[in-house]
Parts: structure tokens; C-alpha cells; sequence
């Protein structure tokens, strides 16, 4: 191997590994760590990497303290649940929402679609934080949202939607529409129209034809959306944290606070791994989702 | 082809963009609003604007969200395309699967896991936070956005034309130059582009890696927000709905005059 491809390998490498294994690596380490009242507030449990007895009193002392608390306190293992269920169900309603409109960019006519497309990339490209921030004057109690519905009539008295769960999912919707429209439109858009065809002249209804050419043809789109959407929703903080009230319980919101109100490093740190691990398996899923639609492209 | 246009296509695509443009477009009008009180229109008014221009802290914080954007995705843009070539150019190397492992897993990293893991790097390496930790973080994940991007593009393109520039007498780097760097320009600068974009909306990363001395405008938004909604915010949220529209829809517009013009130049190459 000559010197200059080395630079070029090592370069980017070595960068990856100082700024994001080895940041791992210390997240472990504090997870396994004591907490002390102290700067850092923890009690290192291994220092001194590559000192063979360090490593054996390291080994000897090892806890899973931080993992225990975890499972013992009902706080965590509500809030990874009510993380798991928000980021389902608002994938869902993305799906619902975004699904119809990614059909109906893929049947507009061809010289409107790449306008459509632009109409629906915009929004990726504005400020996630804004987005969110947009919501908070529409459903509050006097928000735009209950004038309308005052003036229409069909409530009596303002609806109480900022500051509870809906307002998340109304968040979460919005703002991971994109990541599933362009996916779905994607899958939809390769579509050939003669095998709708087809299957009417063999006899399908339309609603038929959809369900069973249509449908089964977007799979790995609609998968690669779902991921998408899912994946980041269940880390979410800035949602919960603008749109949701006090009862909102995500694992984004209780690893920030732990972090920066308690200020336990070692149980944010416990929190940060399992949080991790519960996401490996929708990632290996998306990968693998994501190589088969590739070697289907081959 | 056969595309229909019925009522439920039209209907789908009216509901779909309104939902997605309407809260931005009411925060856009409200940002005009004289009341104080963001939900009861009280007649036209720029003052809003006239106030945010004179904030100090959101001007300081303007600033430094702009340094930490141009140093963070320039840095990203060189470290990703240069990923890039090694993932498609390099074939096998000792590591290759750790490598690639590393340049996928920031994508769907949680940012709170990304945040902390990187605050706690710069504390026990006793780096202070301020500017500088921002930009390390920014450019972590930024490059890996833009390698993904610049691979798409050297993956796709003949590889022969690098070989033929070699046959002719080209050194590597020249072959590089004059070769392979004009084909995935447009790639790099949209590379570039995703990084500066992703570092200027970024709250989460730079909220755990910054220290006192910086404060970027996504964390000076967010700790507004938190307190309520302020028509200071929202005509700060126009100004850069603005100017990302105004991106957007340029970029779009250069691309397909690109395109156009490849087309026309492609003919012409046929009709000669």
C-alpha cells in the first residue's frame, strides 16, 4: 500500500475513531462507573487503559450498579416503554398520512413531479426546531386551532392539545413526513402502470389491483419509511420537550434531565446503552431492508 | 402512460402540503403581527424585526452559529469525500468493516446518545467547550452525511476515464484533479451543503458540547421556546424560513438548467 493511500484511509479513520468510538467507549465505562458528588460527578472504574492489574481490579469491581437502579426504578422502564409506543404509533400515522401523498405525487403528471418533489423536500431543509416551535402557537388553549373550532362550533370550549401526548404525535407527524414520503415516492414512482393494467384485465377491481400490485411493490419503500421515522423518534427530545407536558414520558427527555438537572453522569450514561441496544435490532433491520432493495436494483 | 387525476390523488395532495405548509406560513404571517400576543391579530407591523436586530445575544449567537457552520462543514466536506473514496475506491483494507460501521452508525444515532458520548470525550481529555468542541462535534457527523452522498456519485461513474487519465501520462492527484473532481462536484457541494444546513439547525449535539462561552442560535431558540411562543422567534423563524426557501428553490432551479443544458449538449454530440 503506497504512503499517500495510507493518508487518505487514515486520515478520515482515525477521526471516526477519536470523535465517535472512543466517546462510546467513555460512555461505557461511566455506565459502569459509581456516581460521587464531585467534577466529574463519578468514581472512574477503569483508568489507565493497557495496565494488565488495572484491568484485573477493574474486572473484579466491575457493577452493573447504574443497570440494577435502571430496573429497579419504574420511572425508566416506563419511559422506554411510552418511547417504544409514541415512536410506533406516530410511524403509523406518518404511513397513513404520508402514504396517500406519496401516491399521489407518483401519479401526478411527470413534468409537475419535480415540482412536488421540491414541495416536499422544503421542509427537510428548515429548521427542525422551528417546525416544532410552529405547532406550539396552534394548539395551545387559545391557539389558532381552537378559534377555528370555536367559530366553527364544534366545541364548546377550547381543547386542551399542547402540553399532552397528542401534541407530540402531531409533532412527530409533521416533521418526519418527509422521511417517509420520499422513500415511499421512490418505490411507487418505478411503478410500472401496465401491471395495474394487467391485473384490471384479468379481472381485479381498482381497490384489487391496488392492494395486491401496488401495495406488495412499495414494501421496501413503506419499510425504509417506517424505519426512518422510527429510528429518530425514539431517541426524540426536542418534541417531547416543546410539544409534550410534564406527563410526557420519552428517554430522550430522561437522559437530557438526568444529565443536566440531576447531573447523574453514570445512570445518564446506563440510560444513553440501553437506549442504544434497544435500537440495534430496528438497524440491523433497515440495513438489511435497505442491501436487499440494492442487490433487487442489480 | 395512463396517469389519472382523481378526486382522491387532488385531494391527497391538497391535505398533504397543507398540512406540511400551513403552521410555517401562519409563523410567517404572525411574524407581522404589532400585538404581543402571538394568537390575536393587531394590525401590521415590522417591529418584531426591528427589536430582533437590536438583541445583542441573538446577534452573538447568529454569529457563532455561523462560524460553527462554514468551519464544520468545510472540515466535514474534505473528511467525507475523502471517506467516500476510500469506501468505493479502496477495496479491501485491515478495519473496512469497522470503517463503514462508523461512517452508517452516526446516521441513526440518537443525537442525545451522540451529545453526551462527545461531552464526556471533551471532559476527560480536559478540552474546554466553546466554539471549537462545536465544530469537532458538527464535522463528526456531518462527514458522515456527506460521504454518504459523494460515495452515491463515485460509485455510479466510470471508473475507466480515471484509468484512461493514468494511461495518458496523469500522476494520481492530477488524474484526481482534472478527472474524477469535476465529475462529483455537484455531489461534494451538495455534500456541503446537507453539512452546513445540518450543523445551523442542530440543538441537541450543541447544547452538550458548548459551554458558556457559546451559544448557538438553535440553543438561544430553544430556550425562548421553552418559555412560551415570543414574535421575536417567529420573525427570527422567517428570516430563516427565507433564506432556506430562497436555497432550495435556486439550487433546484441551477440543477435543472444543468440538466437542460447536458441534455442539449448531448444531442448536439449526436447530431455532429
Amino acid at each position: 500500500m503506497d504512503l499517500r493511500k495510507l493518508f487518505l484511509i487514515l486520515v478520515p479513520y482515525s477521526w471516526l475513531l477519536a470523535l465517535f468510538l472512543i466517546p462510546f467507549a467513555i460512555v461505557l465505562k461511566i455506565a459502569l462507573s459509581d456516581y460521587a458528588i464531585a467534577i466529574p460527578p463519578y468514581v472512574p472504574t477503569l483508568d489507565g487503559i493497557g495496565n494488565w492489574s488495572d484491568f484485573k481490579t477493574f474486572l473484579s469491581e466491575l457493577d452493573f450498579e447504574n443497570f440494577i437502579f435502571l430496573t429497579e426504578d419504574e420511572l425508566y422502564w416506563r419511559a422506554y416503554l411510552s418511547s417504544a409506543k409514541i415512536a410506533f404509533l406516530s410511524t403509523l400515522m406518518t404511513l397513513l398520512v404520508g402514504f396517500p401523498l406519496a401516491y399521489a405525487m407518483a401519479r401526478a403528471a411527470s413534468e409537475w413531479r419535480p415540482t412536488l418533489m421540491m414541495l416536499a423536500i422544503l421542509p427537510f431543509w428548515t429548521s427542525f426546531l422551528i417546525r416544532v416551535y410552529a405547532w406550539k402557537s396552534i394548539l395551545s388553549q387559545e391557539g389558532y386551532l381552537n378559534q377555528v373550532l370555536l367559530w366553527v362550533g364544534v366545541i364548546d370550549s377550547p381543547l386542551m392539545i399542547l402540553n399532552t401526548n397528542t401534541a407530540v404525535y402531531i409533532g412527530i407527524v409533521y416533521t418526519y413526513l418527509p422521511f417517509m414520503v420520499l422513500p415511499v415516492y421512490a418505490a411507487l414512482e418505478k411503478l410500472d402502470d401496465t401491471l395495474l393494467e394487467a391485473a384490471e384485465d384479468l379481472g381485479c377491481s381498482r381497490f384489487q389491483a391496488f392492494w395486491l400490485v401496488t401495495v406488495p411493490l412499495s414494501k421496501p419503500g413503506i419499510i425504509a419509511g417506517c424505519f426512518l421515522v422510527f429510528i429518530p423518534a425514539l431517541g426524540e427530545f426536542v418534541i417531547p420537550s416543546v410539544l409534550g407536558g410534564s406527563d410526557t414520558l420519552m428517554i430522550g427527555k430522561v437522559l437530557w434531565e438526568e444529565f443536566f438537572s440531576n447531573r447523574d453522569w453514570p445512570v445518564a450514561s446506563a440510560v444513553a446503552v440501553i437506549l442504544l441496544l434497544l435500537l440495534i435490532l430496528p438497524i440491523v433491520l433497515f440495513q438489511r431492508n435497505e442491501q436487499k432493495q440494492r442487490e433487487a436494483e442489480k | 402512460m395512463n396517469r389519472r387525476y382523481s378526486w382522491f390523488n387532488i385531494t391527497s395532495l391538497t391535505l398533504g402540503f397543507a398540512f406540511l405548509y400551513i403552521p410555517m406560513i401562519i409563523l410567517v404571517i404572525y411574524s407581522f403581527n404589532a400585538s404581543k400576543l402571538v394568537t390575536v391579530w393587531a394590525g401590521f407591523s415590522t417591529r418584531w424585526y426591528g427589536e430582533l436586530f437590536q438583541n445583542e445575544a441573538f446577534l452573538d449567537a447568529a454569529w457563532v452559529t455561523l462560524k460553527v457552520g462554514l468551519a464544520s462543514s468545510t472540515l466535514a466536506t474534505v473528511l467525507g469525500t475523502m471517506a467516500a473514496y476510500v469506501m468505493v475506491r479502496s477495496g479491501r483494507f485491515m478495519g473496512r468493516t469497522l470503517f463503514s460501521g462508523m461512517i452508517y452508525a452516526p446516521l441513526v444515532m440518537p443525537e442525545v446518545i451522540t451529545g453526551l458520548s462527545l461531552l464526556l470525550l471533551f471532559i476527560s481529555i480536559g478540552l474546554d467547550r466553546g466554539v471549537l468542541t462545536i465544530i469537532l462535534a458538527h464535522t463528526t457527523f456531518s462527514m458522515c452525511y456527506v460521504s454518504v452522498v459523494v460515495s452515491s456519485r463515485l460509485a455510479s461513474f466510470d471508473q475507466s476515464l480515471e484509468e484512461a487519465a493514468l494511461d495518458l501520462g496523469c500522476t494520481p492527484f492530477d488524474a484526481f484533479r482534472s478527472v474524477t473532481l469535476p465529475i462529483i462536484t455537484p455531489a461534494v457541494l451538495s455534500g456541503w451543503l446537507l453539512a452546513f444546513t445540518l450543523s445551523l439547525d442542530d440543538l441537541v449535539i450543541a447544547s452538550f458540547t458548548s459551554g458558556p462561552s457559546a451559544t448557538t442560535l438553535p440553543i438561544k431558540i430553544f430556550s425562548a421556546v421553552r418559555l412560551g411562543v415570543s414574535p421575536e422567534i417567529n420573525a427570527l423563524s422567517t428570516i430563516l424560513i427565507s433564506i432556506v426557501t430562497f436555497g432550495v428553490i435556486s439550487a433546484s432551479l441551477i440543477s435543472k438548467r444543468a440538466i437542460a443544458r447536458q441534455r442539449r449538449e448531448e444531442q448536439e454530440a449526436l447530431q455532429v
